[in-house]
């Protein structure tokens, strides 16, 4: 079994190393795929080979191709992860990263910033952050008033409640200012594209996260059995799922604040781990954070190449991708469905 | 082993249990019978801390109100009426949270965890189904998983909701056999809520009548399976004759009254 999971997780990486590579191919310039594979060498600590590349290839690499594979594969697996998390929080499969009002609150935030500071591109992700974490903290609190203190069902309905009001408002104010639709539409639909500066800021939330989320995969597995039979056991069910609820949200709001609203990967990604490798959350996770990497990378490489020079915007290509390869997961691993 | 008393469970308008006294020692099984409704699920979910309650619960001479979850859960297992079995999760790992009380928090499990889950499946015969996926197994193996879980807890008292429920005629036997031969090996104290009175008198060297909330009888089984109470308490009419070891035998009359 555990050897079993080591497989799993080797093969994932394996996948996510070849998408990279290709992620840092595609494009414009005519590079071939062994100069990549040596220049993603030479960039290596400590390590100097000469891929033959011209400087300005080199640069196109480094400074545009680098960073945007790197963003697209961690904010993946955080939203990956991350939706592994919440469904094993609410013990629902359909439960994603956006249903406490992640979404929401970050599509109010960055709207209000690009309507009130058309000018400030810097001060988007800072405020989608921001309303992440206070759209997940809003209804945290309702569910927590309305209902028996830790119950679901009510923090579900909770973040119901919070998504509709605050998508109220932010579709209230962005009919205002028509002429910054085009900007806030695009961000809603989701971009990897914000190079280093990017990457660098969401780093951090990404490692804490992840570091959190991975070590609950146990007492997750715990969870699954239900409050009452988890608490027979010793957990305390309301304080493991406030402590993996903030993990995940913190993933969330990380990945939105870097990269928009960008779909169906914290859904669906955990499903494919689950059936092929088991519903245990200790490898349900890592490989959700893996192969939600994997997955954006590929996204995006999608995105930007189909219809080049133009760009397609990545939550697109992800639900437009990611439901028939969903269908097609479904549908090979139906045998052992249960 | 086990002392509970005045214990009284309010949930929502309702009082479902009112004043209840209770004393089980080590090594005695305790049975609870009552008629649906009287409160029997709510009486263990109490001793085992999952529904607020008034009064005093006692395990193993300590007050369960000031121990700490995982130190309740290494004195009591609970098993209850319809345990959640995630159908995707192995035979193995699932009775290997019975061993959560001794994991840390973020930590993993040990040799030992994993020396005691393995024995104890084997005990139960379950070793060929360890890599087995829960959701494949039929009625009567469910019932030896949940019971496998429970022991790997290794805690010396195992409170059981309705083991039996669900089960064919042989497979109740070899459930309720089996909790008794364990008990005897291991000296364990058994609390089970029982629905049929003749397999509570038969395996249980005490049985406690609930009715409305209230104890209303406690006693070995033949004082409290006696024609009047059970008469009175289930509104049903019945016949009680001595079965094997004196024990009680309950029939149930034809004909209404």
């Amino acid at each position: 079994m555990r050897t079993r999971s080591g497989w799993w997780v080797a093969g994932a990486l394996a996948v996510l190393a070849l998408s990279m590579v290709a992620g840092l191919l595609g494009g414009a310039a005519d590079i071939s795929p062994w100069q990549v594979v040596l220049q993603a060498a030479d960039w290596l600590p400590y390590v100097s080979v000469d891929s033959g590349l011209a400087p300005v290839e080199q640069g196109l690499l480094f400074e545009l191709r680098l960073p945007r594979v790197l963003v697209a594969a961690v904010v993946g697996g955080l939203l990956a992860m991350a939706g592994a998390g919440y469904q094993g929080v609410f013990r629902n499969p359909l439960a994603d990263p956006y249903l406490l009002g992640a979404a929401a609150g970050a599509g109010l935030s960055a709207t209000v910033v690009i309507v009130l500071l058309p000018a400030s591109a810097a001060g988007v992700p800072v405020a989608a952050f921001v309303g992440a974490v206070g759209g997940v903290f809003l209804a945290y609190v309702l569910g927590n008033t309305a209902g028996r203190a830790g119950g679901t069902a009510t923090l579900v309905l909770a973040g119901v409640a919070v998504t509709s009001f605050l998508t109220a408002i932010q579709t209230f104010i962005q009919q205002f200012k028509v002429e910054e639709l085009q900007r806030i539409y695009s961000w809603i639909l989701g971009d990897v594209g914000g190079g280093w500066d990017q990457f660098w800021l969401v780093l951090p939330y990404a490692a804490v996260s992840a570091v959190l989320l991975l070590a609950h995969g146990r007492v997750l597995d715990v969870l699954s059995v239900g409050d009452e039979e988890a608490t027979s056991l010793g957990l305390r069910a309301a304080r493991v799922r406030l402590a993996v609820l903030l993990a995940a949200s913190l993933a969330t709001a990380a990945a939105v604040a870097v990269s928009g609203l960008i779909g169906f990967v914290g859904i669906v990604i955990p499903h494919v781990a689950r059936r092929l490798a088991g519903g245990s959350y200790r490898i349900v996770l890592p490989l959700s954070l893996i192969g939600g990497a994997a997955f954006l990378v590929l996204a995006d490489l999608l995105a930007r190449t189909v219809i080049a020079p133009a760009e397609l915007p990545i939550g697109v290509v992800t639900m437009f991708v990611g439901a028939p390869f969903f269908v097609g997961v479904l549908r090979m691993t139906r045998r052992s469905a249960t | 082993m086990i002392e509970v008393s005045a214990l009284s469970v309010r949930l929502g308008e309702r009082e479902v249990l009112t004043g209840v006294d209770l004393s089980v020692r080590r090594g005695e099984w305790l049975a609870i019978i009552g008629p649906n409704g009287a409160g029997k699920s709510t009486l263990l979910k109490a001793v085992m801390g999952l529904v607020r309650h008034r009064g005093t619960v006692v395990v193993d001479g300590r007050a369960a109100a000031t121990l700490r979850p995982r130190d309740r859960a290494r004195l009591v297992a609970y098993a209850p009426q319809a345990p959640s079995l995630p159908p995707d999760m192995t035979v193995l790992d699932y009775a290997l949270l019975g061993r959560t009380p001794y994991i840390p928090y973020l930590g993993r499990e040990s040799r030992r965890d994993r020396e005691v889950t393995a024995s104890v499946l084997e005990r139960l015969d379950l070793t060929g189904f360890a890599a087995r996926r829960v959701g494949e197994l039929s009625g009567g193996e469910r019932q030896r998983v949940v019971l496998a879980r429970a022991l790997a807890q290794e805690a010396p008292a195992l409170l059981l909701d309705e083991p039996t429920t669900a089960l064919d005629l042989g497979h109740q036997q070899q459930v309720l056999e089996l909790v008794d031969r364990l008990r005897v090996a291991d000296g364990l104290t058994v609390v089970t809520t029982l629905h049929d009175l003749t397999l509570a008198g038969q395996y249980a060297d005490r049985l406690l009548l609930l009715a409305d909330g209230h104890a209303v009888a406690t006693g070995p089984p033949a004082q409290v399976l006696t024609g009047k109470l059970v008469g009175e308490h289930f509104d049903a009419r019945v016949e009680i004759t001595p079965g094997p070891g004196g024990r009680p035998v309950v029939h149930l009359l034809r004909g209404a009254t």
